[in-house]
């Protein structure tokens, strides 16, 4: 194990298995108590017919409402008004921004040597103005609830994770410096070229290494008090919506206030989830910039703290608690790294000392 | 993936329910395509032993180790034959020859000592000793009538299982 999954073992992953894995006990110890390994059986039955990891990633397929002679001119006129007029038009709203963000962008960072701090506010305004132009792209109807982040030192904010366009989301508001994959292709380049002035971090997840580079400047970031407010999506890969998977512990230990933030995709007309092993980010956008409209809400909620006696752990589970409510989402105990990791040997451990301790009680006697 | 259940004809779930002794509906076979499309990545028709252990669910059992090498490469017919054992209206008796055939995984037609230390060893892992779980299994055999060096045959696993009321049922979702 690359040690990745090791924080799955903190949690108290059997509250949220099936009742089944908790075996009762039997009186005395039989050859057919132990011969009968159904519960374990239909416990793997169940996780291949259906399991809540897989749930977490599934994306909904989008309904067509064509299925009769009197929508069906509608909806054709519909794609037609989507395709042959909406999105040239989205595309060349963004092809427009780009220009206008590049022509002042480039002189302002490559030129402009003198006043620092005039530089990065000018910057920041353009980061904010281009996601402002690609939550535009797609009409981004986003309702925004709570008191709008300040900058400050000692805070940080965390949301649930759908899409890379969650960022995009936050950033038109305010220009947050966000912890973030490092993607190939042109994401990547703008990842490095103009993200990097806003204060982003980027790493590889699969590095084991990038870990501790990461949360040393994580650490320094937020002790700066002009730096750009810190975003973390804690959950570490994109979660379809419906679901949330255990949150990293890492943006709760920095010793600052966490202040979560909730984001919840109205599926009506797409569905934001951006599946990343089956589409690329362009397709992605695409995909968005071909609907009606992406609606969304955000909410802002209070700032927390950790409490007394209270591990990082708990705290990021409260936080996720919190966030999971207020944007209606389901809970669950995986790691979302095993997307790309097979789990801790540890979860298969702890069922193995409940069953020999059951077995060896039982001998004693 | 999109409309998975369009690739199955009716020909083809009747192919799949008969072959599955019809202990699936229709609906929970299209359910199941669904599911099978799912887990096989790529579509290549059968599912490989390490995508069943992508699902975190199905690694975490103490079992996987031991399922996997009966699900390696199962193709749709198979994946659904394995399942059905765990349908509501498999008998007593389908449900048992599967359990038989976990702990006789090399299906030489008899369970002995060593296959179930095998199965006892996956169970308990570093918690028991070699010779406590020796230890145990030999208590449990004698008690039962056999002798330590007895090989079990299937017709023995139906009388000792006969016994505990076995609930082994999992539900096909169907949306």
């Amino acid at each position: 194990m690359v040690g990745l999954g090791a924080d799955l073992d903190h949690l108290n992953i059997e509250e949220y298995l099936p009742e089944e894995s908790i075996q009762a006990e039997p009186k005395k110890l039989h050859l057919n108590d132990f011969l009968d390994i159904s519960p374990t059986l239909t416990e793997a039955a169940g996780a291949i017919i259906d399991d809540s990891f897989t749930r977490c990633f599934k994306s909904n397929p989008p309904e067509p409402w064509n299925w009769n002679i009197y929508l069906f001119p509608l909806w054709c006129l519909g794609v037609m008004i989507r395709y042959g007029l909406l999105f040239p038009l989205r595309l060349a709203i963004l092809t427009a921004g780009w220009i206008v963000f590049f022509a002042a962008f480039l002189p302002v960072h490559f030129l402009w040597t003198g006043n620092t701090k005039w530089r990065c506010k000018i910057e920041r305004k353009l980061v904010e103005m281009m996601c402002g132009v690609f939550v535009a792209s797609w009409t981004g109807v986003v309702k925004y609830h709570g008191p709008r982040p300040s900058r400050r030192p000692q805070q940080v904010f965390v949301a649930n994770h759908t899409s890379m366009i969650d960022f995009i989301i936050l950033e038109q508001m305010t220009a947050f410096a966000v912890i973030m994959q490092k993607h190939p292709g042109w994401v990547g380049f703008i990842q490095k070229t103009i993200l990097e002035s806003v204060g982003c971090i980027w790493f590889n997840r699969t590095e084991a290494k990038d870990r501790e580079i990461v949360a040393r400047k994580l650490r320094e970031h937020t002790q700066g008090a002009d730096n750009n407010p810190l975003l973390i999506f804690p959950e570490g890969t994109c979660v379809n919506n419906q679901y949330t998977v255990m949150f990293k512990k890492g943006a709760f230990e920095l010793g600052c206030a966490v202040c979560p933030v909730a984001i919840k995709y109205n599926k009506i007309f797409v569905d934001a989830f951006w599946n990343s092993k089956k589409q690329s980010f362009t397709m992605h956008l695409v995909r968005l910039m071909t609907s009606w409209a992406v609606v969304c809400d955000v909410w802002y909620l209070e700032p927390q703290y950790l409490r007394d006696g209270e591990t990082p752990i708990e705290f990021a589970e409260r936080i996720r608690g919190m966030i999971a409510a207020r944007a209606g989402l389901k809970k669950v105990p995986w790691d979302g790294y095993l997307k790309y990791f097979r789990p801790s040997p540890k979860l298969t451990e702890r069922k193995q000392q409940k069953f020999a301790e059951s077995v060896l009680h039982r001998l004693e006697k | 993936m999109g409309n998975a259940s369009s690739m199955l004809t009716q020909y083809d779930i009747d192919e799949v329910q008969e072959h599955s002794g019809y202990l699936f509906s229709q609906q929970e076979i299209v359910a199941l395509y669904k599911r099978f499309c799912q887990l096989d990545r790529n579509a290549k028709g059968f599912i490989s032993a390490d995508e069943f252990l992508s699902i975190p669910e199905f690694s975490l059992n103490p079992l996987s180790q031991r399922l996997q090498r009966m699900l390696d490469g199962l193709n749709f017919k198979d994946f659904v034959a394995f399942l059905s054992s765990f349908s509501q209206k498999a008998s007593p008796q389908q449900k048992m020859e599967l359990i038989f055939r976990v702990y006789d995984v090399d299906s030489k037609g008899r369970v002995n000592l060593k296959d179930l230390l095998e199965v006892l060893r996956d169970l308990t892992g570093s918690f028991m000793s070699e010779e406590q779980r020796e230890q145990v299994l030999n208590h449990m055999l004698e008690e039962a009538g056999y002798m330590r060096d007895a090989s079990l045959v299937f017709d023995d696993f139906v009388k000792i299982l006969g016994k505990s009321g076995m609930k082994m049922e999992v539900e096909v979702p169907i949306d």
